[in-house]
């Protein structure tokens, strides 16, 4: 099967190092100005791609056609949005702290381009794979409540600061959340290493072998997922009929731009993490004993099998912002404390009994 | 009057005069004044526990206020006029220690007639802004535009209020007090804000995300509809019902067109009859379908509100084919209805009652049994009945509350008496209570209209009425079910062919008044659930 880190290899000591004569140094340094540029390209790609989609999802919820006018399906709808954000001027407000309030997007934006780091694309398509994978994943996505926050305060705004603070109390809660039930899943794959975890899935997927402990990780690892990306029915910090739009209500422009596109790479980040997971990584669909069917499975390119799972997760996501309510902070708060977090505690031991006992098939 | 009514007061008041009417009058002088609203709503025999609005006037002679009262036990009504002889410092004694809701009835008429009510905590303008020259429904007051210009710098802003105290010899002293404490911290939700569905806004002193005090700020649509009223003809005055509360235009229209009949003693056909509780009904349906949806949306169920929104392009849709509008219809006219049924009216109103309990059971599929929504509404800004009685929250909020407040059915006007219907009331009083009084109200709707539309008899829609309706001297008050409360219709006539004064009584006005009363304690999401539950329109209160 086609694997990636052949390409890249050959890259490296074949083309640049071999035909270019490049030194070793500079060959690293253009290869990550190459990962950068593809990577910065990918990310607006799949935002634009995520803003599409979910206006279309939620035009379906909705008996409504969604957008359809701007190319064929509507495709290029969010091409003339993201066009139109980048031309608008960035207003400049009197009375806030202007440095922070100009980080702030970029702090936001940059944890969800960290995290594209360990995710795994294809067979062998991953930008660094290393032996603390989930945990330098679980680092750098907390950066994002720092620029929350900062953007919150900043602004100078009641509405702002409310929905700050109300950021900062929910994703600190629910990183636990997330925390505990990936280590959950880490204690099943006996490793923190992204590679390892998806070759430990080769046969059966964790979702279907992890037994019942695994099912329970992936429901609370859903919600407090969609908890982290701020999104209904937990979009508290941004609930617009209650604060506007919340934390970045004074925002505008390509900064606001920022923190709608990191909503949206957020998402599918929560979408990846989980289909890395539960759901195999890039790894395809295999049933053991259909050898046949197994081996059709593998034709079928490993990126696709990767980012298809991750839209098909995504999609339950945007299922649930469009069926319902929105919850109050308190409930949210007591949802968090009072239930995910008792359940994860002993969902944790249950899996290490399984761990330990061999449970699992 | 009943008699047992008048000999009491008149044992106990003999200065008082008495006319009698549709709804007899108390003429009384303020001195006794504060002394007779508490015999009329603490007597046991009487019992006017319900304050169904204050009418400011000026009779040239003097300044007075008529208060419409009712008993919400027994179902009689009463109506009390307090003369306030000095023009230069007209003064009437509060009754907000009696009922709530006096206290912003009583704004409103100091902010349109300058009189000054001792005892009332709040003495601030209600609708003009604070700096506002005279007083606009005085009928000496100057409309140059150059005493009040259009001001191109931002209101001022007060953070107190004024407070008249009268002592033991009877002097009254201006006191200032705050609204707010020094340290509160007050955010500002509205004017422009998604969930006040218009321009209203709530001076809300929080603590972290806990509501302490919120004033209600309004007057921000204030079109000063009664005083423009003053100077049209009755015909001329029917049009401004649409721009009320625009959902319950029907039923708005319906009230004044009635009052203007009774007045004038014109008799209307059976059909027309028909045609208007039709058309009352239909508009309810649309109402509560746009109030389910907005309501789910300020929850944060967005979807919810295209569902709604199908069956209510539905009704609007029969609607433009027969009054030729989608909004201001319009319809109800002196005589009758301004034209008469499309002549697929009959057809689309079943297909409508068709599509209905479906749809029904989808939202209550959707919504009403969802988890969240329940831990959102149920226990949320509970109002009791006293509370609702106390602040005249009347409609299906008051009907949640267990206050029997249906106008139809406690004053039947029209020929709602010969129809069959239930009145939706619920006893728990909170945000799922009155959710829940509209979803069935629908229901009921239906019913009416099922019973009507197979039965529209012929005749002529629209009675011929003089070209030029005078009204004779003298004065009528009439109320009608709005889609969110009872809407009153006051008209004092001299005479002319324009009414001497022509008072709105807006269901909207208490809703909005009582939001601080039962948002008090709660999260700063509550006050969006609770707001919405009460559903007020904000053109409604402001007028």
């Amino acid at each position: 099967m086609l694997n990636f880190s052949e390409l890249t290899r050959s890259f490296h000591y074949d083309f640049l190092m071999d035909a270019l004569h490049f030194p070793e140094w500079l060959a690293v340094t253009t290869e990550c100005v190459f990962i950068g540029i593809i990577l910065l390209l990918l990310y607006s790609l799949l935002a634009l791609f995520y803003i599409w989609f979910e206006r279309k999802v939620c035009a379906a919820f909705q008996c409504r056609l969604g957008p359809n006018r701007v190319g064929p399906w509507g495709l290029l709808q969010s091409v003339a949005d993201m066009f139109k954000i980048l031309i608008k001027e960035l207003i400049s407000l009197k009375y806030v702290d202007k440095f922070l309030f100009a980080l702030a997007p970029y702090l936001v934006i940059l944890a969800s381009m960290l995290a594209f780091a360990v995710l795994p694309w294809g067979n062998g398509l991953q930008i660094i794979d290393f032996n603390i994978g989930i945990f330098f994943l679980i680092a750098v996505s907390s950066i994002g409540v720092l620029g929350i926050l900062l953007a919150g305060w900043s602004s100078n705004n009641k509405f702002t600061l409310i929905g700050a603070l109300r950021s900062g109390a929910q994703m600190v809660s629910y990183e636990l959340s997330i925390g505990l039930s990936v280590l959950t899943m880490v204690l099943f794959a006996g490793t923190l290493e992204v590679g390892g975890i998806i070759e430990a899935q080769k046969d059966v997927w964790f979702i279907f072998s992890g037994h019942i402990p695994a099912i329970i990780a992936f429901v609370i690892y859903l919600i407090a997922g969609t908890a982290e990306t701020n999104r209904g029915p937990f979009d508290l910090p941004e609930a617009e009929s209650e604060l506007t739009a919340g934390y970045h209500t004074e925002y505008s422009g390509i900064h606001f731009g920022f923190f709608y596109l990191a909503e949206y790479l957020n998402l599918f980040i929560v979408a990846g993490v989980a289909t890395l997971l539960f759901f195999g990584g890039w790894m395809p669909l295999q049933i053991p004993g259909w050898e046949a069917f197994n081996n059709i499975m593998w034709y079928i390119p490993t990126p696709i099998w990767f980012i298809a799972k991750a839209i098909v997760i995504s999609f339950i996501i945007i299922w649930f912002k469009w069926t319902f309510p929105r919850l109050r902070i308190d409930q949210l708060l007591s949802l968090e404390w009072k239930y995910l977090l008792p359940i994860n505690l002993f969902n944790l031991v249950l899996m290490a009994l399984v761990v330990v006992f061999k449970w699992h098939f | 009057m009943a008699e047992d009514i008048k000999e009491k007061i008149a044992r106990l008041f003999p200065e008082a005069e008495y006319q009698e009417g549709d709804i007899a009058q108390i003429t009384v002088a303020d001195k006794d004044w504060h002394r007779l609203a508490m015999t009329l709503k603490d007597d046991s025999d009487m019992d006017f526990d319900f304050l169904v609005t204050i009418v400011g006037m000026d009779w040239k002679d003097a300044f007075g206020c008529v208060y419409y009262l009712t008993s919400t036990s027994t179902n009689r009504h009463i109506s009390v006029k307090v003369l306030a002889p000095d023009r230069e410092k007209p003064m009437i004694h509060s009754v907000a220690d009696l009922w709530a809701i006096a206290t912003i009835f009583e704004r409103e008429v100091y902010d349109f007639f300058g009189i000054v009510f001792i005892g009332n905590p709040d003495m601030r303008r209600l609708f003009l802004s604070i700096d506002w020259k005279g007083f606009p429904f005085r009928k000496d007051y100057d409309m140059n535009p150059e005493i009040n210009p259009v001001p191109l710098e931002s209101e001022r802003q007060s953070d107190f209020t004024d407070v008249y105290t009268e002592d033991s010899e009877g002097n009254v002293t201006r006191r200032e007090e705050r609204v707010f404490q020094p340290d509160d911290f007050v955010v500002n939700i509205g004017p422009q804000h998604p969930a006040t569905h218009g321009v209203l806004r709530f001076r809300t002193a929080v603590d972290g995300e806990t509501i302490k005090k919120i004033d209600v700020y309004m007057g921000y649509i204030h079109r000063g509809v009664e005083k423009i009223c003053e100077g049209l003809t009755y015909p001329q005055t029917l049009h401004f019902m649409d721009r009320l509360d625009y959902f319950s235009a029907h039923p708005y229209h319906h009230c004044l067109c009635m009052t203007i009949e009774q007045a004038a003693g014109i008799e209307i056909s059976r059909r027309a009859q028909v045609i208007r509780v039709l058309m009352d009904e239909l508009s309810r349906i649309a109402s509560h379908c746009l109030f389910i949806g907005t309501y789910c949306m300020d929850l944060g169920a967005t979807t919810m509100l295209f569902y709604t929104l199908r069956v209510r392009e539905q009704i609007l849709d029969i609607m433009e084919r027969t009054c030729g509008a989608r909004m201001t219809f319009n319809y109800d006219c002196i005589g009758g209805v301004m034209q008469d049924l499309d002549k697929d009216f009959v057809k689309d109103v079943k297909a409508l009652l068709e599509v209905l309990p479906a749809n029904i059971k989808e939202y209550n599929k959707i919504f009403t049994g969802n988890v969240i929504a329940k831990n959102r509404m149920e226990g949320i800004g509970v109002l009791s009945k006293e509370d609702a009685i106390q602040w005249a929250v009347s409609g299906p909020s008051g009907r949640a509350s267990g206050w029997a407040c249906d106008v139809r059915k406690t004053d039947p006007y029209s020929i709602y008496s010969e129809l069959e219907f239930d009145e939706i009331i619920r006893h728990e009083g909170d945000s799922m209570a009155r959710f829940k009084v509209r979803m069935d109200e629908m229901e009921q709707s239906a019913r009416i209209i099922s019973q009507l539309i197979d039965n529209i008899p012929e005749g002529e829609y629209c009675v011929k009425v003089p070209k030029v309706l005078k009204l004779p001297a003298g004065h009528w008050f009439r109320t009608v079910e709005g889609c969110r409360g009872t809407f009153g219709i006051y008209i004092e006539s001299d005479g002319a062919t324009s009414p001497y004064r022509l008072k709105i009584a807006p269901p909207c006005l208490p809703l909005a008044a009582v939001v601080d009363h039962i948002t008090r304690g709660n999260k700063i999401a509550d006050l969006i659930t609770i707001g919405g539950s009460l559903d007020y329109i904000v053109p409604d209160m402001d007028r």
